[in-house]
Protein backbone atom coordinates (compact mmCIF):
# COMPACT_ATOMS: atom_id res chain seq x y z
CA UNK A 1 0.00 0.00 0.00
CA UNK A 2 1.60 3.30 -1.26
CA UNK A 3 -0.50 6.62 -1.19
CA UNK A 4 0.41 9.24 -3.93
CA UNK A 5 0.15 12.31 -2.33
CA UNK A 6 -0.11 15.90 -5.72
CA UNK A 7 1.75 18.55 -3.33
CA UNK A 8 0.09 22.21 -3.69
CA UNK A 9 2.34 23.86 -6.73
CA UNK A 10 4.79 26.34 -4.95
CA UNK A 11 7.25 28.80 -5.86
CA UNK A 12 8.98 28.45 -2.82
CA UNK A 13 8.88 25.67 -0.38
CA UNK A 14 6.66 23.19 1.30
CA UNK A 15 2.66 24.56 1.39
CA UNK A 16 0.73 24.22 4.54
CA UNK A 17 -2.04 22.07 2.66
CA UNK A 18 0.77 19.78 1.24
CA UNK A 19 1.57 19.40 4.99
CA UNK A 20 -1.60 18.95 6.30
CA UNK A 21 -2.63 16.20 3.14
CA UNK A 22 1.00 14.71 4.42
CA UNK A 23 -0.66 14.19 7.93
CA UNK A 24 -3.95 12.35 6.44
CA UNK A 25 -1.70 10.40 4.51
CA UNK A 26 0.64 9.63 7.68
CA UNK A 27 -2.92 7.77 9.12
CA UNK A 28 -2.97 5.64 5.91
CA UNK A 29 -0.48 3.48 6.57
CA UNK A 30 2.20 2.44 3.75
CA UNK A 31 4.64 4.35 2.27
CA UNK A 32 4.31 8.11 1.01
CA UNK A 33 5.29 9.72 -2.17
CA UNK A 34 4.75 13.51 -3.15
CA UNK A 35 4.51 14.66 -6.62
CA UNK A 36 6.18 18.07 -7.10
CA UNK A 37 4.75 19.32 -10.34
CA UNK A 38 5.21 23.28 -12.28
CA UNK A 39 7.65 24.72 -14.16
CA UNK A 40 10.82 26.11 -13.50
CA UNK A 41 11.11 28.06 -16.65
CA UNK A 42 15.13 28.29 -15.83
CA UNK A 43 14.51 29.15 -12.38
CA UNK A 44 14.91 27.25 -9.16
CA UNK A 45 11.38 26.49 -9.06
CA UNK A 46 10.13 22.87 -9.36
CA UNK A 47 13.79 21.71 -7.72
CA UNK A 48 14.03 23.59 -4.96
CA UNK A 49 10.69 22.52 -3.68
CA UNK A 50 11.36 18.89 -4.25
CA UNK A 51 14.62 19.47 -2.15
CA UNK A 52 12.38 21.16 0.42
CA UNK A 53 9.94 18.32 0.03
CA UNK A 54 12.50 15.83 0.65
CA UNK A 55 13.04 17.24 3.73
CA UNK A 56 9.35 16.55 5.13
CA UNK A 57 8.99 14.04 7.94
CA UNK A 58 7.75 10.56 6.50
CA UNK A 59 7.72 11.11 2.70
CA UNK A 60 9.30 8.08 1.39
CA UNK A 61 9.99 9.51 -2.29
CA UNK A 62 9.54 12.51 -3.94
CA UNK A 63 8.35 12.82 -8.22
CA UNK A 64 9.26 15.80 -9.66
CA UNK A 65 7.67 16.84 -13.23
CA UNK A 66 9.16 20.18 -14.31
CA UNK A 67 7.63 21.31 -17.70
CA UNK A 68 5.90 24.34 -19.36
CA UNK A 69 2.74 22.76 -19.91
CA UNK A 70 2.44 22.26 -15.87
CA UNK A 71 2.72 25.61 -15.40
CA UNK A 72 -0.21 26.93 -13.58
CA UNK A 73 -1.48 23.55 -13.11
CA UNK A 74 -3.39 22.99 -15.90
CA UNK A 75 -6.24 20.16 -14.96
CA UNK A 76 -5.95 18.79 -18.83
CA UNK A 77 -2.28 18.63 -18.15
CA UNK A 78 -1.88 17.41 -14.87
CA UNK A 79 -4.81 14.62 -14.47
CA UNK A 80 -3.22 12.23 -17.19
CA UNK A 81 0.56 12.84 -15.99
CA UNK A 82 -0.93 11.64 -12.27
CA UNK A 83 -3.01 8.61 -13.80
CA UNK A 84 -0.11 7.64 -15.73
CA UNK A 85 2.26 7.68 -12.35
CA UNK A 86 -0.75 5.48 -10.76
CA UNK A 87 -0.80 3.10 -13.42
CA UNK A 88 3.15 2.68 -13.33
CA UNK A 89 2.99 3.17 -10.03
CA UNK A 90 0.95 0.14 -8.42
CA UNK A 91 -0.42 3.74 -5.91
CA UNK A 92 -3.26 2.37 -3.35
CA UNK A 93 -4.53 5.83 -2.85
CA UNK A 94 -3.91 9.61 -4.37
CA UNK A 95 -4.78 12.44 -2.29
CA UNK A 96 -4.93 16.13 -2.70
CA UNK A 97 -5.40 19.07 -0.46
CA UNK A 98 -9.02 20.68 -0.88
CA UNK A 99 -7.45 23.94 -2.28
CA UNK A 100 -8.78 24.82 -5.54
CA UNK A 101 -5.86 23.58 -7.38
CA UNK A 102 -6.69 19.75 -5.49
CA UNK A 103 -10.40 20.47 -6.16
CA UNK A 104 -9.53 21.14 -10.23
CA UNK A 105 -7.51 18.25 -10.72
CA UNK A 106 -8.23 15.46 -8.36
CA UNK A 107 -11.93 14.63 -9.58
CA UNK A 108 -10.78 14.35 -13.10
CA UNK A 109 -7.88 11.87 -11.77
CA UNK A 110 -10.84 9.97 -10.63
CA UNK A 111 -12.75 9.73 -13.60
CA UNK A 112 -9.73 8.73 -15.96
CA UNK A 113 -9.31 5.68 -13.43
CA UNK A 114 -13.10 5.06 -13.41
CA UNK A 115 -13.30 5.56 -9.70
CA UNK A 116 -15.55 7.68 -7.16
CA UNK A 117 -13.75 10.52 -5.22
CA UNK A 118 -14.30 11.35 -1.20
CA UNK A 119 -14.04 14.68 -1.22
CA UNK A 120 -12.60 16.63 1.28
CA UNK A 121 -11.95 13.74 4.18
CA UNK A 122 -12.01 15.20 7.90
CA UNK A 123 -10.92 11.98 9.36
CA UNK A 124 -9.26 8.65 8.25
CA UNK A 125 -11.30 5.77 9.99
CA UNK A 126 -9.43 3.15 7.88
CA UNK A 127 -7.40 2.59 4.93
CA UNK A 128 -10.76 2.21 2.68
CA UNK A 129 -13.08 4.40 4.69
CA UNK A 130 -13.31 8.29 5.48
CA UNK A 131 -15.40 10.88 7.17
CA UNK A 132 -16.42 13.68 5.65
CA UNK A 133 -18.92 16.81 6.27
CA UNK A 134 -22.20 17.19 4.24
CA UNK A 135 -24.85 19.63 3.90
CA UNK A 136 -22.55 22.70 4.68
CA UNK A 137 -20.95 20.57 7.56
CA UNK A 138 -24.69 20.20 9.28
CA UNK A 139 -23.88 16.34 9.16
CA UNK A 140 -20.87 14.40 9.37
CA UNK A 141 -20.66 10.82 6.53
CA UNK A 142 -18.52 7.85 7.33
CA UNK A 143 -18.14 6.63 3.45
CA UNK A 144 -16.74 3.29 2.46
CA UNK A 145 -14.84 2.67 -0.82
CA UNK A 146 -14.91 -0.37 -2.38
CA UNK A 147 -12.79 1.36 -6.18
CA UNK A 148 -9.25 -0.23 -6.50
CA UNK A 149 -7.20 3.58 -5.97
CA UNK A 150 -8.85 5.12 -3.59
CA UNK A 151 -8.57 9.12 -4.52
CA UNK A 152 -9.37 11.69 -2.05
CA UNK A 153 -9.17 15.76 -1.04
CA UNK A 154 -8.02 16.09 2.37
CA UNK A 155 -9.59 19.30 4.14
CA UNK A 156 -6.23 20.79 5.54
CA UNK A 157 -8.30 22.28 9.00
CA UNK A 158 -8.86 19.02 9.45
CA UNK A 159 -5.39 17.14 10.30
CA UNK A 160 -1.86 18.10 11.76
CA UNK A 161 0.44 19.30 9.60
CA UNK A 162 3.68 17.05 9.57
CA UNK A 163 7.35 18.41 10.57
CA UNK A 164 8.85 19.75 7.80
CA UNK A 165 12.08 18.53 8.58
CA UNK A 166 13.73 15.41 9.99
CA UNK A 167 12.88 13.44 6.59
CA UNK A 168 15.14 12.36 3.13
CA UNK A 169 13.64 11.03 0.66
CA UNK A 170 14.91 10.36 -3.03
CA UNK A 171 14.14 13.00 -5.15
CA UNK A 172 13.43 11.09 -8.92
CA UNK A 173 12.02 13.11 -12.06
CA UNK A 174 8.63 11.46 -13.51
CA UNK A 175 8.18 11.49 -17.11
CA UNK A 176 5.11 12.01 -18.89
CA UNK A 177 4.13 15.17 -19.03
CA UNK A 178 2.52 16.15 -21.87
CA UNK A 179 -0.21 19.36 -23.73
CA UNK A 180 -3.02 18.01 -24.05
CA UNK A 181 -3.69 21.07 -26.09
CA UNK A 182 -7.12 21.63 -24.89
CA UNK A 183 -6.17 24.91 -22.29
CA UNK A 184 -3.89 27.18 -21.73
CA UNK A 185 -3.19 29.79 -19.01
CA UNK A 186 -4.02 33.68 -19.96
CA UNK A 187 -3.68 35.39 -17.07
CA UNK A 188 -4.10 35.98 -12.91
CA UNK A 189 -4.83 38.60 -10.66
CA UNK A 190 -3.59 37.63 -7.48
CA UNK A 191 -4.25 39.62 -4.59
CA UNK A 192 -0.97 40.91 -2.84
CA UNK A 193 -0.92 41.38 1.08
CA UNK A 194 1.61 41.57 4.08
CA UNK A 195 -0.59 39.91 5.80
CA UNK A 196 -0.69 35.57 7.00
CA UNK A 197 -2.53 33.36 4.46
CA UNK A 198 -6.65 32.50 5.62
CA UNK A 199 -6.26 28.71 5.25
CA UNK A 200 -2.79 29.28 7.59
CA UNK A 201 -3.28 32.22 9.53
CA UNK A 202 -3.71 32.55 13.77
CA UNK A 203 -5.86 34.75 14.06
CA UNK A 204 -8.55 36.36 11.66
CA UNK A 205 -10.81 38.99 11.55
CA UNK A 206 -13.98 39.14 8.83
CA UNK A 207 -16.52 41.24 7.76
CA UNK A 208 -19.61 40.99 6.42
CA UNK A 209 -22.53 42.91 5.21
CA UNK A 210 -22.08 44.62 8.57
CA UNK A 211 -18.97 46.72 6.97
CA UNK A 212 -21.71 48.45 5.05
CA UNK A 213 -18.77 49.59 2.46
CA UNK A 214 -15.67 48.05 0.76
CA UNK A 215 -14.13 51.52 2.19
CA UNK A 216 -14.69 50.16 5.87
CA UNK A 217 -11.84 46.96 5.57
CA UNK A 218 -9.18 49.09 6.44
CA UNK A 219 -10.86 49.10 10.01
CA UNK A 220 -10.14 45.68 10.21
CA UNK A 221 -7.10 45.49 8.95
CA UNK A 222 -5.99 47.80 11.34
CA UNK A 223 -7.42 45.68 14.14
CA UNK A 224 -5.84 42.73 12.02
CA UNK A 225 -2.32 44.18 12.14
CA UNK A 226 -2.09 44.95 15.33
CA UNK A 227 -3.20 40.81 15.89
CA UNK A 228 -0.73 39.47 12.97
CA UNK A 229 -4.31 38.14 11.51
CA UNK A 230 -5.70 37.72 8.13
CA UNK A 231 -8.59 39.05 6.75
CA UNK A 232 -11.72 37.12 5.50
CA UNK A 233 -15.26 37.79 5.15
CA UNK A 234 -18.23 36.47 4.06
CA UNK A 235 -20.21 35.84 1.25
CA UNK A 236 -22.51 38.59 1.56
CA UNK A 237 -19.20 41.05 1.67
CA UNK A 238 -17.87 39.09 -1.20
CA UNK A 239 -21.07 39.42 -3.22
CA UNK A 240 -21.23 43.32 -2.57
CA UNK A 241 -18.06 43.61 -4.34
CA UNK A 242 -16.51 45.24 -0.68
CA UNK A 243 -13.56 42.65 -1.08
CA UNK A 244 -12.13 40.09 -3.63
CA UNK A 245 -13.46 36.35 -3.87
CA UNK A 246 -10.10 35.25 -2.42
CA UNK A 247 -11.79 36.63 1.02
CA UNK A 248 -14.69 34.54 1.37
CA UNK A 249 -14.91 31.97 3.88
CA UNK A 250 -17.88 29.37 3.93
CA UNK A 251 -18.89 26.34 2.74
CA UNK A 252 -18.09 27.59 -0.64
CA UNK A 253 -15.24 29.12 -0.03
CA UNK A 254 -12.34 29.08 2.50
CA UNK A 255 -12.22 26.59 5.14
CA UNK A 256 -10.84 28.00 7.84
CA UNK A 257 -9.92 26.90 12.11
CA UNK A 258 -8.06 29.84 13.59
CA UNK A 259 -7.29 30.08 17.19
CA UNK A 260 -8.93 33.33 17.49
CA UNK A 261 -11.89 34.20 14.91
CA UNK A 262 -13.30 37.61 15.09
CA UNK A 263 -16.77 37.92 13.14
CA UNK A 264 -17.58 41.41 12.53
CA UNK A 265 -20.46 42.45 11.24
CA UNK A 266 -21.37 39.24 10.30
CA UNK A 267 -24.96 37.61 10.78
CA UNK A 268 -23.84 34.05 10.48
CA UNK A 269 -25.72 32.52 8.07
CA UNK A 270 -24.91 28.23 7.98
CA UNK A 271 -23.00 28.81 4.75
CA UNK A 272 -20.46 31.10 6.48
CA UNK A 273 -20.64 28.91 10.11
CA UNK A 274 -19.24 25.89 7.73
CA UNK A 275 -16.15 27.61 7.03
CA UNK A 276 -15.01 28.78 10.63
CA UNK A 277 -17.20 26.67 13.62
CA UNK A 278 -14.03 24.77 13.95
CA UNK A 279 -12.37 28.12 14.78
CA UNK A 280 -10.72 27.51 18.58
CA UNK A 281 -12.27 30.39 19.72
CA UNK A 282 -14.85 32.67 18.46
CA UNK A 283 -15.76 36.59 18.65
CA UNK A 284 -19.02 37.97 17.60
CA UNK A 285 -19.18 42.07 17.24
CA UNK A 286 -22.58 42.87 15.96
CA UNK A 287 -24.97 45.32 16.98
CA UNK A 288 -28.34 42.67 16.25
CA UNK A 289 -28.36 40.92 19.74
CA UNK A 290 -30.96 38.25 18.08
CA UNK A 291 -27.99 37.36 15.05
CA UNK A 292 -27.14 33.83 14.91
CA UNK A 293 -23.65 34.18 14.95
CA UNK A 294 -24.05 34.69 18.87
CA UNK A 295 -25.31 31.18 19.36
CA UNK A 296 -22.13 29.47 18.15
CA UNK A 297 -19.28 32.94 19.54
CA UNK A 298 -16.95 32.31 22.76
CA UNK A 299 -17.41 35.78 23.24
CA UNK A 300 -20.30 38.30 21.80
CA UNK A 301 -19.90 41.84 21.93
CA UNK A 302 -23.33 43.82 21.22
CA UNK A 303 -22.15 47.11 20.22
CA UNK A 304 -21.77 49.30 17.12
CA UNK A 305 -19.16 48.12 15.16
CA UNK A 306 -17.59 51.20 13.91
CA UNK A 307 -16.91 52.43 17.24
CA UNK A 308 -16.51 48.81 19.31
CA UNK A 309 -13.10 47.92 16.29
CA UNK A 310 -11.19 50.83 16.43
CA UNK A 311 -12.04 50.84 20.24
CA UNK A 312 -10.70 47.17 20.19
CA UNK A 313 -7.26 47.99 18.19
CA UNK A 314 -6.59 51.10 19.85
CA UNK A 315 -6.83 48.47 23.32
CA UNK A 316 -4.82 45.97 22.12
CA UNK A 317 -1.93 49.19 21.47
CA UNK A 318 -2.20 49.48 25.23
CA UNK A 319 0.79 47.78 26.95
CA UNK A 320 -0.15 44.66 29.41
CA UNK B 1 -23.76 26.53 -30.54
CA UNK B 2 -26.13 24.07 -28.29
CA UNK B 3 -25.52 24.18 -24.24
CA UNK B 4 -26.20 21.67 -22.18
CA UNK B 5 -27.10 22.72 -18.63
CA UNK B 6 -26.91 20.07 -16.16
CA UNK B 7 -29.14 20.59 -12.55
CA UNK B 8 -30.13 18.74 -9.29
CA UNK B 9 -32.95 18.76 -7.21
CA UNK B 10 -31.25 19.53 -3.61
CA UNK B 11 -32.69 20.66 0.04
CA UNK B 12 -33.53 24.00 -0.29
CA UNK B 13 -30.51 26.03 1.00
CA UNK B 14 -32.51 27.79 4.05
CA UNK B 15 -33.56 24.70 5.15
CA UNK B 16 -31.09 23.94 8.68
CA UNK B 17 -31.05 19.92 7.83
CA UNK B 18 -31.70 17.19 10.47
CA UNK B 19 -29.71 14.15 10.49
CA UNK B 20 -32.00 10.93 11.29
CA UNK B 21 -32.08 9.15 14.49
CA UNK B 22 -31.03 5.87 12.96
CA UNK B 23 -28.13 7.17 11.38
CA UNK B 24 -28.61 6.63 7.54
CA UNK B 25 -28.83 9.76 6.20
CA UNK B 26 -30.46 13.63 6.95
CA UNK B 27 -34.07 14.24 6.97
CA UNK B 28 -35.66 14.97 3.80
CA UNK B 29 -39.28 14.20 3.82
CA UNK B 30 -41.35 17.06 3.79
CA UNK B 31 -38.35 19.28 3.27
CA UNK B 32 -38.55 22.19 0.92
CA UNK B 33 -36.46 21.27 -1.84
CA UNK B 34 -34.98 23.32 -4.77
CA UNK B 35 -32.67 23.70 -7.74
CA UNK B 36 -29.01 23.84 -6.33
CA UNK B 37 -28.17 27.39 -5.77
CA UNK B 38 -25.00 26.81 -8.05
CA UNK B 39 -27.16 25.14 -10.74
CA UNK B 40 -29.67 28.00 -11.35
CA UNK B 41 -26.27 30.18 -11.83
CA UNK B 42 -25.51 27.87 -14.62
CA UNK B 43 -28.99 27.99 -15.98
CA UNK B 44 -28.67 32.21 -15.85
CA UNK B 45 -25.71 31.75 -17.62
CA UNK B 46 -26.36 29.84 -20.34
CA UNK B 47 -30.11 31.86 -20.98
CA UNK B 48 -27.62 35.32 -20.78
CA UNK B 49 -25.64 33.71 -23.74
CA UNK B 50 -28.43 32.96 -25.92
CA UNK B 51 -29.93 36.01 -25.28
CA UNK B 52 -26.82 37.55 -26.27
CA UNK B 53 -26.81 35.55 -29.48
CA UNK B 54 -23.89 33.27 -28.24
CA UNK B 55 -26.49 30.27 -28.00
CA UNK B 56 -28.92 28.98 -30.37
CA UNK B 57 -30.73 26.36 -27.85
CA UNK B 58 -30.44 25.14 -24.09
CA UNK B 59 -30.85 21.47 -23.07
CA UNK B 60 -31.38 21.70 -19.39
CA UNK B 61 -30.64 17.81 -17.77
CA UNK B 62 -31.41 16.29 -14.22
CA UNK B 63 -30.13 13.22 -13.32
CA UNK B 64 -32.73 12.04 -10.05
CA UNK B 65 -36.19 11.28 -9.34
CA UNK B 66 -39.83 11.93 -10.91
CA UNK B 67 -39.92 14.85 -8.56
CA UNK B 68 -36.74 16.30 -10.34
CA UNK B 69 -39.27 17.52 -12.94
CA UNK B 70 -40.08 20.14 -11.13
CA UNK B 71 -36.62 21.66 -11.31
CA UNK B 72 -36.29 20.73 -14.77
CA UNK B 73 -39.32 22.77 -15.34
CA UNK B 74 -37.96 25.93 -13.04
CA UNK B 75 -34.77 25.71 -15.49
CA UNK B 76 -37.50 25.47 -18.78
CA UNK B 77 -39.13 28.99 -16.98
CA UNK B 78 -35.87 30.76 -16.60
CA UNK B 79 -35.36 30.24 -20.86
CA UNK B 80 -34.09 27.00 -20.97
CA UNK B 81 -35.65 24.96 -24.51
CA UNK B 82 -36.31 21.76 -23.63
CA UNK B 83 -35.67 19.23 -20.93
CA UNK B 84 -34.44 15.69 -20.44
CA UNK B 85 -34.56 13.48 -17.25
CA UNK B 86 -32.62 10.68 -16.52
CA UNK B 87 -34.77 8.88 -13.85
CA UNK B 88 -33.06 7.71 -11.55
CA UNK B 89 -34.58 6.93 -7.95
CA UNK B 90 -31.72 5.71 -5.49
CA UNK B 91 -28.69 7.76 -4.29
CA UNK B 92 -26.59 9.41 -7.12
CA UNK B 93 -23.23 9.95 -7.30
CA UNK B 94 -21.24 12.12 -9.17
CA UNK B 95 -19.33 9.28 -11.43
CA UNK B 96 -22.45 7.74 -12.66
CA UNK B 97 -23.98 11.37 -12.68
CA UNK B 98 -20.86 12.45 -15.42
CA UNK B 99 -21.75 8.80 -16.93
CA UNK B 100 -25.16 9.85 -17.53
CA UNK B 101 -24.09 13.65 -18.97
CA UNK B 102 -21.58 12.16 -21.19
CA UNK B 103 -24.41 10.02 -22.75
CA UNK B 104 -26.10 13.14 -23.82
CA UNK B 105 -23.88 15.09 -24.68
CA UNK B 106 -22.37 12.33 -26.99
CA UNK B 107 -25.88 12.44 -28.50
CA UNK B 108 -26.58 16.12 -28.03
CA UNK B 109 -23.30 17.28 -29.23
CA UNK B 110 -23.25 21.17 -27.33
CA UNK B 111 -20.42 23.17 -27.43
CA UNK B 112 -20.53 24.14 -23.92
CA UNK B 113 -21.84 22.31 -20.64
CA UNK B 114 -22.52 24.23 -17.75
CA UNK B 115 -22.94 22.67 -14.53
CA UNK B 116 -22.67 24.11 -10.74
CA UNK B 117 -19.59 23.84 -9.19
CA UNK B 118 -20.78 22.00 -6.49
CA UNK B 119 -24.49 20.82 -5.27
CA UNK B 120 -25.04 21.89 -1.49
CA UNK B 121 -26.23 18.46 -0.10
CA UNK B 122 -23.27 16.17 -0.83
CA UNK B 123 -20.66 19.11 -0.98
CA UNK B 124 -18.80 16.91 -3.64
CA UNK B 125 -17.52 19.61 -5.75
CA UNK B 126 -16.64 16.51 -8.86
CA UNK B 127 -19.19 16.35 -11.69
CA UNK B 128 -18.36 18.75 -13.85
CA UNK B 129 -14.50 17.84 -13.61
CA UNK B 130 -15.89 14.29 -13.78
CA UNK B 131 -17.60 14.89 -17.05
CA UNK B 132 -14.67 16.97 -18.55
CA UNK B 133 -12.33 14.07 -17.80
CA UNK B 134 -15.21 11.28 -19.89
CA UNK B 135 -15.43 13.41 -22.62
CA UNK B 136 -11.81 14.51 -23.05
CA UNK B 137 -12.91 17.90 -22.84
CA UNK B 138 -11.57 21.19 -21.04
CA UNK B 139 -12.49 22.02 -17.76
CA UNK B 140 -12.94 25.87 -16.68
CA UNK B 141 -14.07 25.42 -13.49
CA UNK B 142 -15.38 27.66 -10.30
CA UNK B 143 -16.01 30.63 -13.07
CA UNK B 144 -16.63 33.79 -12.18
CA UNK B 145 -16.54 35.31 -16.13
CA UNK B 146 -17.03 33.01 -19.27
CA UNK B 147 -16.45 34.91 -22.92
CA UNK B 148 -16.79 32.64 -26.08
CA UNK B 149 -15.00 33.36 -29.19
CA UNK B 150 -14.47 31.45 -32.31
CA UNK B 151 -14.06 27.91 -31.20
CA UNK B 152 -12.95 28.96 -27.69
CA UNK B 153 -13.97 30.41 -24.50
CA UNK B 154 -12.59 32.53 -21.57
CA UNK B 155 -13.11 31.38 -18.78
CA UNK B 156 -12.04 33.85 -15.33
CA UNK B 157 -11.54 31.46 -12.68
CA UNK B 158 -12.02 32.00 -8.44
CA UNK B 159 -9.00 30.47 -7.46
CA UNK B 160 -7.17 30.86 -3.44
CA UNK B 161 -5.38 33.10 -4.61
CA UNK B 162 -7.92 35.77 -6.47
CA UNK B 163 -8.63 34.96 -10.07
CA UNK B 164 -7.12 33.26 -12.66
CA UNK B 165 -8.41 33.31 -16.77
CA UNK B 166 -7.81 30.44 -18.61
CA UNK B 167 -8.30 30.16 -22.72
CA UNK B 168 -10.14 26.48 -23.71
CA UNK B 169 -10.70 24.97 -26.75
CA UNK B 170 -14.40 24.37 -27.35
CA UNK B 171 -16.49 22.27 -26.69
CA UNK B 172 -15.34 22.78 -23.13
CA UNK B 173 -17.10 22.13 -19.38
CA UNK B 174 -17.98 25.41 -17.39
CA UNK B 175 -18.37 25.08 -13.45
CA UNK B 176 -20.12 27.92 -12.09
CA UNK B 177 -19.07 29.94 -8.70
CA UNK B 178 -20.96 32.60 -6.99
CA UNK B 179 -20.11 35.88 -8.31
CA UNK B 180 -20.63 34.52 -11.91
CA UNK B 181 -23.91 35.89 -12.11
CA UNK B 182 -27.23 36.75 -10.18
CA UNK B 183 -30.52 34.53 -11.09
CA UNK B 184 -33.29 35.56 -12.60
CA UNK B 185 -36.81 34.66 -10.96
CA UNK B 186 -39.25 33.64 -13.21
CA UNK B 187 -41.98 35.36 -14.62
CA UNK B 188 -45.61 33.93 -14.09
CA UNK B 189 -46.26 34.19 -17.67
CA UNK B 190 -43.08 32.24 -18.45
CA UNK B 191 -43.67 29.75 -15.42
CA UNK B 192 -47.01 29.10 -17.76
CA UNK B 193 -44.92 28.96 -21.26
CA UNK B 194 -42.49 26.22 -19.18
CA UNK B 195 -45.36 23.71 -18.67
CA UNK B 196 -45.76 23.67 -22.30
CA UNK B 197 -41.95 23.07 -23.40
CA UNK B 198 -40.76 19.44 -24.05
CA UNK B 199 -39.78 17.57 -21.10
CA UNK B 200 -38.30 13.97 -21.96
CA UNK B 201 -37.95 11.20 -19.54
CA UNK B 202 -35.23 8.63 -20.22
CA UNK B 203 -33.46 5.62 -18.07
CA UNK B 204 -29.70 5.27 -17.35
CA UNK B 205 -29.94 2.07 -18.82
CA UNK B 206 -31.27 3.18 -22.09
CA UNK B 207 -28.09 5.62 -21.75
CA UNK B 208 -25.70 2.18 -21.31
CA UNK B 209 -24.99 4.02 -17.74
CA UNK B 210 -24.22 2.43 -14.58
CA UNK B 211 -25.52 4.90 -12.08
CA UNK B 212 -24.98 2.11 -9.21
CA UNK B 213 -23.22 3.97 -6.32
CA UNK B 214 -19.29 3.37 -5.77
CA UNK B 215 -19.06 4.67 -2.22
CA UNK B 216 -21.16 2.94 0.51
CA UNK B 217 -22.40 5.42 2.89
CA UNK B 218 -22.03 3.75 6.34
CA UNK B 219 -23.06 6.58 8.98
CA UNK B 220 -23.88 10.09 9.07
CA UNK B 221 -24.17 11.66 12.32
CA UNK B 222 -24.59 15.11 14.05
CA UNK B 223 -21.00 17.51 13.54
CA UNK B 224 -20.14 18.35 17.52
CA UNK B 225 -21.78 20.84 19.25
CA UNK B 226 -20.05 23.85 19.67
CA UNK B 227 -21.50 25.17 23.00
CA UNK B 228 -22.54 28.93 22.61
CA UNK B 229 -20.26 31.46 24.86
CA UNK B 230 -21.10 34.37 26.80
CA UNK B 231 -21.67 38.23 25.86
CA UNK B 232 -19.84 40.35 27.41
CA UNK B 233 -20.53 43.82 28.09
CA UNK B 234 -17.51 46.11 26.57
CA UNK B 235 -14.34 45.92 24.46
CA UNK B 236 -12.65 46.19 27.94
CA UNK B 237 -14.17 43.01 29.35
CA UNK B 238 -13.66 41.36 25.67
CA UNK B 239 -9.97 41.99 25.61
CA UNK B 240 -9.33 40.98 29.18
CA UNK B 241 -11.23 37.47 28.85
CA UNK B 242 -9.06 36.76 25.05
CA UNK B 243 -6.00 37.75 27.38
CA UNK B 244 -6.72 35.70 30.86
CA UNK B 245 -9.71 33.13 30.24
CA UNK B 246 -8.67 32.04 26.39
CA UNK B 247 -5.84 33.42 26.49
CA UNK B 248 -5.33 33.63 22.71
CA UNK B 249 -4.00 37.26 22.66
Amino acid sequence: MTTLVIAEPSVEGVKVPTLTTLGAASKLGGDVHVLVLGYSDGGQGVGAVAEATAKVAGVAKVLTADAAELAHGLAENVAPLVVGLVKSGGYSHVLAPSTTFGKNVAPRVAALLDVAQISDITGVESPDTFTRPIYAGNAIATVQSSDPVKVATVRGTAFEAVAATGGSAAVEAAAGAADAGLSKFVSQEVSKSERPELTSARVIVSGGRGMQSGDNFPLLEALADKLGAAVGASRAAVDAGFVPNDYQVGQTGKIVAPELYIAVGISGAIQHLAGMKDSKVIVAINKDEEAPIFQIADYGLVADLFKAVPELTSELGKAG
Amino acid sequence: MKILVAVKRVVDYNVKVRVKADGTGVETANVKMSMNPFDEIAVEEAVRLKEAGKATEIVVVSVGPTQAQETLRTALAMGADRAILVQNDAETQSLGVAKALKALAEKEQPGLVILGKQAIDDDANQTGQMLAALLGWAQGTFASKVVPAEGTIAVTREIDGGLETVELKLPAVVTTDLRLNEPRYASLPNIMKAKKKPLETVDAASLGVDLTPRLKTLKVAEPPKRAGGVKVGSVQELVAKLKTEARVI
